[in-house]
């Protein structure tokens, strides 16, 4: 069970991050403000994911989110990509993503912990907005042939948890910088 | 296109006028809407409409300068005032 609440921590955080880059920079002001919005609800649910597993490994969720080595990550090659300069391929991914885990929320509210059914019931009740945020930019940009080339460059990387790509080596050097230089720092 | 969102902050209050946003439809503007107006706790409902739905009138006529016909101007508070003394003096 750790391994795979691991397993969606580290999505949800990586993605969380990947997605923020965008703050500032989206398309239009309303959808910074929501994109923005969606990538701090991510990493809201890989800390909850973190917490719960670090309680049982009698560890802390800072421990697990930055004192890992990358290679020890357990997220999918689809969440490491960065791709903060194209919002068509950040919108597939985006919906690529939120389907795949809407199925695997579902599968764990009917955990026997009831610790992670009410966790993943919470989340649950978020993602259900950025569901309906990737739903509707997935059917405003289906007809477009770059939206459909990216979707079909993405796909396969969805559950693509064998190696990573050198981009997540970059992304853990930048997240972890912090607490690397002042290690114990609290706030 | 840019809709008009306005807010209710309480059941039973007056919805009133929040802002704007700006959408290519109305399936984002109520994903743009909820963002910026309702994820805080501070909205029990929102109004969403286009803005170009909305009659705005904003000529008032008054060729005749019938002012007769505003309330501004009406001091009440004075005559109130003046009502209370005299029915203290009374009273006395």
């Amino acid at each position: 069970m750790h391994e795979q609440l691991l397993e969606i921590a580290d999505d949800e955080l990586i993605l969380g991050w990947r997605n923020s880059e965008w703050t500032g920079i989206a398309p239009f002001l309303e959808e910074d403000v929501a994109f923005s919005s969606i990538a701090q609800n991510e990493i809201g649910h890989a800390r909850a994911l973190y917490e719960l597993v670090a309680d049982e490994l009698g560890t802390t969720a800072d421990e697990l989110a930055f004192d890992r080595p990358p290679e020890e990550y357990r997220c999918s090659r689809l969440v490491e990509l960065r791709l903060a300069d194209d919002w068509g391929r950040t919108i597939a991914r985006h919906w690529l993503y939120e389907e795949m885990d809407a199925a695997r929320i579902e599968a764990l509210k009917a955990a026997d912990d009831p610790r992670i059914a009410g966790l993943a019931a919470k989340i649950d009740r978020e993602e259900a907005y950025h569901r309906m945020h990737a739903r509707m930019w997935h059917e405003r940009l289906a007809a477009e042939p770059r939206y459909a080339a990216a979707l079909d460059e993405l796909r396969p990387l969805v559950d693509e948890r064998d190696g990573h790509t050198p981009e997540l080596a970059e992304l853990w050097d930048e997240m972890t910088m912090v607490r690397r230089s002042v290690p114990g720092a609290t706030w | 296109m840019v809709f008009e969102v306005f807010r209710q902050e309480r059941k039973g209050q007056p919805f009133q006028h929040a802002g704007s946003v700006a959408a290519p439809n109305l399936e984002f503007a109520e994903a743009y809407a909820r963002e910026q107006y309702g994820r805080r706790g501070e909205s029990v409902a929102l109004w969403v409409v286009p803005r170009d739905q909305l009659l705005e009138i904003d000529d008032f006529v008054d060729e005749l300068e019938r002012n007769y016909h505003r309330v501004d101007g009406y001091p009440l508070k004075e005559k109130l005032k003046e009502a209370r003394a005299r029915a203290a003096a009374r009273d006395r």
